[in-house]
Order: structure tokens, then C-alpha cells, then sequence
């Protein structure tokens, strides 16, 4: 196999970019608790039923409002004597899904608009970003609460609101680094080798696109989930007697005084999601924009 | 000296203009150039006379709009590519025209590993599996004397030194099944010296190896006297000269010929040592260029003729043909 020229030559392994990034991002004491608390939720997620210690459905009347670490509940019952943490295991499960689903809707409609958009240019790209620019002078929450209207409450309608209404977004992200990108050598390089219209755009320009992108990915599945819950909240989204975290705060509101922990623990594991979606992607963007680099 | 081959390329009367804000700019005017098989051809000029945009034409890179063919053929082996549509030429670029670039820093997709990329070319246009690409990909860069290819196919183009890249580019310009013409856009010029006598000598080498057509664009005379069977000198969109390179440096007879050859340092060294000269004065601004010759204002053997009409072609012999009124005057040095 090895040629004589290769003979002499020391060999020295080539980091691969993942592993590249991987060695930044060790450096990074946020992004590593992040992705730390995103790993924590994904196994939870994964393995529910394995780690929850009861059915987060099942009622025990007789046990409702038990507090924390009492007859075995680690984190009390709510109002329905159903098991918090086990409530809270399975919503790991919702909120992830609705995180990943809905990011990956904005991302699959923002990255064809915007990299069409930029690579032809023109009237066309003026028509769709004007459309894009009308989305976004909607409210966010305003243009969500639309959508789930039009299509009905439900937790899948929930995640295609937001994300529908996430799409202006990452078409601007995609758009603005497909613009810097379109005119470089490399594909004008590619289209005298031959490559058409689609291959341009999406297996030459694109690939060069990703990080900016990602990093708006990964910011936008803590914000899907915020969201989710405030849809959830205000009966838009999950409906009863679904695990969903933002249900949970809504079903279980009046009773802040004399059971505070139904209302803050679904709170906090809202927090803790979205602080380590936001960490890692704040870690991520650090990383891979070479200008923040040593 | 070339002999009666084929003619592979002929661009015919090609003008080409970009309407920009500005106003129009006619980059190419009423340009002709032949390439025969196995030739090479060079296209000299400074920068922004327009060569790049006749290169580009031929398999339609220039961006359109704001580019436009105002008249012209390009007839490459029977067909003019300007009739085609946009799949034919598509079909064609990588296959039968193949390109290097001046840049091999930013010509090469920096997200890609250089094999993956020469490797696309031959699973695109071939339909070979990945592997036998992989294997191909390897071969080409032996051809191309890449040190250790079966490691360097898997380097990132920010992994490869300069000399290296161009390489790869090569390469990539190979990796179609019939390479008939290879238009090569100033590929010596981001390189030092030493890589650039190299690529030049691969160049060579392969055209005799694989017997390619180039069309090697360049600004420098020290490459077009290595690599040129025949020369066209281009000026602000025009062909002023066109000659084999022998008659081109032994007998120039365009005022800007000689004025390029003249700002050329002579290589021998005391004996007859002056002062290098320059071509005085800019190119003019090819917006407002009138019907005389575009030289003129710059030219030391301008007279009154000059400025009203651009000259017709004047035959010297088979293979030398100059466009000025004052051709008679031009003695070499």
C-alpha cells in the first residue's frame, strides 16, 4: 500500500474538525456544563421509564400534596397525588422532542428559503425576504399563538407553531453567511467543474454555512422550550393530563401557598433546560467563530 | 513549432460586455482565437484587458446578467457553446473543459478534504463507486507528484502548502474522462518561483502525457516563453498580436508587446544592463473607450490614424499577425 515516497515521511494525525472543536470545547468550562445538563436531560429522556420510579399518570388520591422526601416521594405529589419526579422525567422526554422537532422544522424551511434566497439572489430573494421581514414584525409569541389557533390546541400543533414561526430566523442566519459565502473561488471552482444549481447551493455552499447555523440551532431547541411551555401554560400546547412542564405550572397554579414545590420544580427543570441549551450554545459560538479563537 | 492539427477551440468574433451601474464596459471586443489539439496558447495582457473574460466565456462562467454576449461564436469540436443550454454546458465543464484557478488558497472548498472533492468529480460525471473515485483520486495525485497521496487525499485544503494546492487543483482539473481543453487562469501567480517553475513543468508534462489543449492565461512573459506554442496579446479587450512565441520575442511588432517585453529584466546580466522600462501611463477606462486603438494614448508611435480607427489585421507571416497602423516602425529595443 505504502508508496516509497511515503517512506519517510512521520506521520502525524491530522485532527479531524469534530475533532477539533471537541478539544476547544474541553476548554470551555461553560459549554461542558451545558452540554452536561443537556446529556443529563437527553438520558432522561431516553430512558423515562427506566429511571422514573413510578407512573407519572397514576393517581394516589390518598397521597396527593405529600412534600418533598416524604413516604418515598422524593419530590412530593401534586394536587392529584400523582409522583413529581416521575412527572418530571417523562416531561424531560416532551420538552426535548418539542426542542428537536421544532428547531428542526425552522431549520429544514429557513435553510432552503435562505440559501435559495441568497444564491439567486434578485427580485426573488427581495420578494422572500420582504415576506420574511412581515414574519418577523409579528410578536413572536403573538404569530405562535396564531398558528396554534388556526390549527388547534395540541402539543403536535404547538411544535409546528413554533417552529413555522421560528423559520424567519434561520432563513436570515443561512441568507447572510450564503451571501458571504457564494462568491468565494471555491465555487466558482465547483461550477467549472460541472456542478449544477442544486449541488452549488446545497453540497458546496452550505456545508461552509453550518456553524452560524448551529449555533442558532442549538440556542433555538432552549427557546423551543421555553416556548412550548408558555403555549402549554396558557392551554395552547400539551393538554392534560400530559407530563408537560408548562401544564404542570398552569394545572397546579392555585396552589403556590400551600404546595409550593408542584409549581417551582417544573419550573426549575424549565430553567436548567434552557440555561444548558443557552450555555452550549454560547460555548459553541465562541468556538467556532475562528475569530474568538486564540 | 505547432503543426496543422485539428482545431479544438475557436472563439470567433466574440465581444462581451458588462452593463454595470456605471455604464457599459465592453471587456472583450471582437475577439479570435484558434486552439489546436494538443497546443498551448497563451493569453497575455495586464490586468483587466479583458483575458480572464474571454477564458470565462467559453464555458460561461462570467456572471450574466450583467454579462452579455454581444456577437460571437465559440465552437468547441463541432457545437457553439453559446447556443447551448444551461444542463449542456454543465454537461461539459468538467468533462471536456476543465479549469485551474489563480487562487489555489480560496479555489479549493476549505470544509472538504481535497480527495473528497477530486473524488465528487469522478462519482458526478462517471458514476463510479466511492472507492474506485478514492483510488482514481490517488492515482491522479501521483500524476500530479503529490508526496504521499494516499495520506494527502485525506488533508483539508488549509493542511497543504500552496505548491500543494495548485496541485490538488490540477488534479481536479484532470479528473474528467476526456480532458480536451484546460483553460488554466494565471496558475502561477499566487506561487513563489521555485513552485512555479514546477507546475509549469507538470503542465508540460501532462499535455504531452494526456495531449490537452491549454489555454493558459497569464500576465507574466517568463511563463509565456515556458509554456506558449503560440501567443495572443491582449490590450483593453482587444487583440493587438498574435504570433508564435518565437516571433513574439524576436520580432515583436505591437508597441505594447515590445513594451512588455521591454519591462521584462534581462538575463544578461552586465553586458547590456539598463534600466527597466515601464509602460507609461494607465489602461483607459474601458467605458469610454472611442474607435481608435485603445493603445494610443500610451503608444510612442501614435500618430493621428491611431486615435480615429482601430487598425485591420496586418499578416507578417503564417503565424504572426499584428493590429496597428505603425507596425513598420517598431523595431525591437
Amino acid at each position: 500500500m505504502k508508496s516509497s515516497e511515503t517512506m519517510d515521511i512521520p506521520r502525524i494525525k491530522e485532527p479531524t474538525p469534530l475533532q477539533e472543536t471537541w478539544y476547544h470545547l474541553k476548554k470551555n468550562k461553560g459549554a461542558m456544563t451545558g452540554l452536561g445538563i443537556i446529556t443529563m436531560f437527553v438520558l432522561m429522556a431516553i430512558f423515562a421509564p427506566l429511571v422514573s420510579p413510578r407512573d407519572p399518570l397514576a393517581q394516589q388520591i390518598s397521597e396527593r400534596l405529600t412534600p418533598m422526601f416524604t413516604n418515598g416521594y422524593i419530590f412530593g405529589t401534586d394536587d392529584l397525588g400523582r409522583d413529581m419526579l416521575s412527572r418530571l422525567i417523562y416531561g424531560a422526554r416532551i420538552s426535548m422532542t418539542i426542542g428537536v422537532v421544532s428547531v428542526g422544522i425552522s431549520l429544514f424551511f429557513g435553510i432552503i428559503i435562505g440559501v435559495t434566497s441568497a444564491y439567486y439572489g434578485g427580485t426573488f430573494d427581495k420578494i422572500v425576504m420582504r415576506l420574511i421581514d412581515i414574519m418577523l414584525a409579528f410578536p413572536y409569541i403573538l404569530l405562535t399563538i396564531v398558528i396554534v389557533s388556526l390549527l388547534g390546541p395540541s402539543l403536535t400543533n404547538a411544535m409546528v407553531a413554533i417552529g413555522i414561526s421560528q423559520v424567519p430566523r434561520y432563513a436570515r442566519v443561512v441568507r447572510a453567511s450564503v451571501l458571504a459565502e457564494k462568491e468565494s473561488d471555491y465555487v466558482l471552482a465547483e461550477k467549472a467543474l460541472g456542478a449544477g444549481n442544486f449541488e452549488l447551493m446545497f453540497l458546496t455552499i452550505l456545508p461552509n454555512c453550518l456553524s452560524p447555523t448551529i449555533v442558532q440551532a442549538t440556542l433555538g431547541v432552549g427557546e423551543a422550550i421555553l416556548n412550548s411551555a408558555g403555549l402549554s401554560f396558557l392551554g395552547l400546547g400539551a393538554q392534560p393530563p400530559t407530563p408537560e412542564w408548562g401544564l404542570m405550572i398552569a394545572s397546579s397554579k392555585q396552589f403556590i401557598t400551600n404546595a409550593w414545590w408542584i409549581v417551582t420544580l417544573p419550573g426549575l427543570a424549565i430553567l436548567l433546560a434552557v440555561l444548558g441549551f443557552n450555555l452550549f450554545g454560547d460555548g459553541l459560538r465562541d468556538i467556532l467563530d475562528p475569530k474568538m479563537r486564540n | 513549432m505547432a503543426e496543422k492539427k485539428e482545431i479544438l477551440l475557436s472563439i470567433q468574433n466574440l465581444s462581451f460586455s458588462f452593463d454595470t451601474q456605471r455604464g457599459v464596459v465592453n471587456a472583450v471586443r471582437d475577439i479570435s482565437l484558434d486552439i489546436r489539439k494538443g497546443e498551448t496558447l497563451t493569453l497575455v495582457g495586464e490586468s483587466g484587458c479583458g483575458k480572464s473574460v474571454t477564458a470565462h466565456a467559453i464555458n460561461q462562467l462570467n456572471p450574466m446578467p450583467p454579462g452579455k454576449v454581444d456577437h460571437g461564436k465559440i465552437m468547441f469540436r463541432g457545437t457553439d457553446l453559446l447556443t447551448l443550454k444551461r444542463h449542456e454546458i454543465e454537461k461539459l465543464r468538467g468533462t471536456q473543459i476543465s479549469m485551474i484557478f489563480q487562487e489555489p488558497m480560496t479555489a479549493l472548498n476549505p470544509v472538504f478534504t481535497v480527495g473528497t472533492q477530486i473524488a465528487d468529480v469522478f462519482m458526478t460525471h462517471q458514476h463510479m463507486t466511492k472507492q474506485e473515485a478514492m483510488e482514481r483520486t490517488i492515482d491522479l495525485f501521483k500524476l500530479v507528484k503529490i508526496p504521499a497521496p494516499e495520506r494527502r487525499v485525506n488533508s483539508y485544503p488549509h493542511q497543504l502548502s500552496g505548491g500543494m494546492r495548485q496541485r490538488a487543483m490540477i488534479a481536479m482539473a484532470l479528473a474528467s474522462p476526456e480532458p480536451g481543453l484546460m483553460i488554466a487562469d494565471e496558475p502561477t501567480t499566487a506561487l513563489d518561483v521555485t513552485i512555479q517553475a514546477q507546475i509549469l513543468d507538470l503542465l508540460n508534462d501532462l499535455k504531452h502525457k494526456i495531449e490537452m489543449s491549454i489555454l493558459l492565461i497569464t500576465h507574466d512573459m517568463g511563463v509565456v516563453a515556458e509554456m506558449a506554442d503560440r501567443v495572443v496579446v491582449m490590450y483593453a479587450g482587444r487583440k493587438v498580436e498574435e504570433a508564435d512565441v518565437f516571433s513574439i520575442f524576436e520580432t515583436p511588432r505591437h508597441p505594447y508587446t515590445l513594451g512588455l517585453l521591454n519591462s521584462l529584466p534581462s538575463n544578461t546580466k552586465y553586458k547590456n544592463a539598463r534600466r527597466l522600462e515601464a509602460i507609461t501611463g494607465t489602461v483607459p477606462d474601458m467605458r469610454t473607450i472611442g474607435a481608435g486603438c485603445p493603445f494610443e494614448n500610451r503608444c510612442a508611435y501614435a500618430s493621428q490614424k491611431c486615435g480615429q480607427e482601430f487598425p485591420a489585421e496586418t499578416v507578417l507571416s503564417e503565424s504572426h499577425s499584428v493590429w496597428c497602423h505603425n507596425y513598420h516602425m517598431v523595431k525591437e529595443g
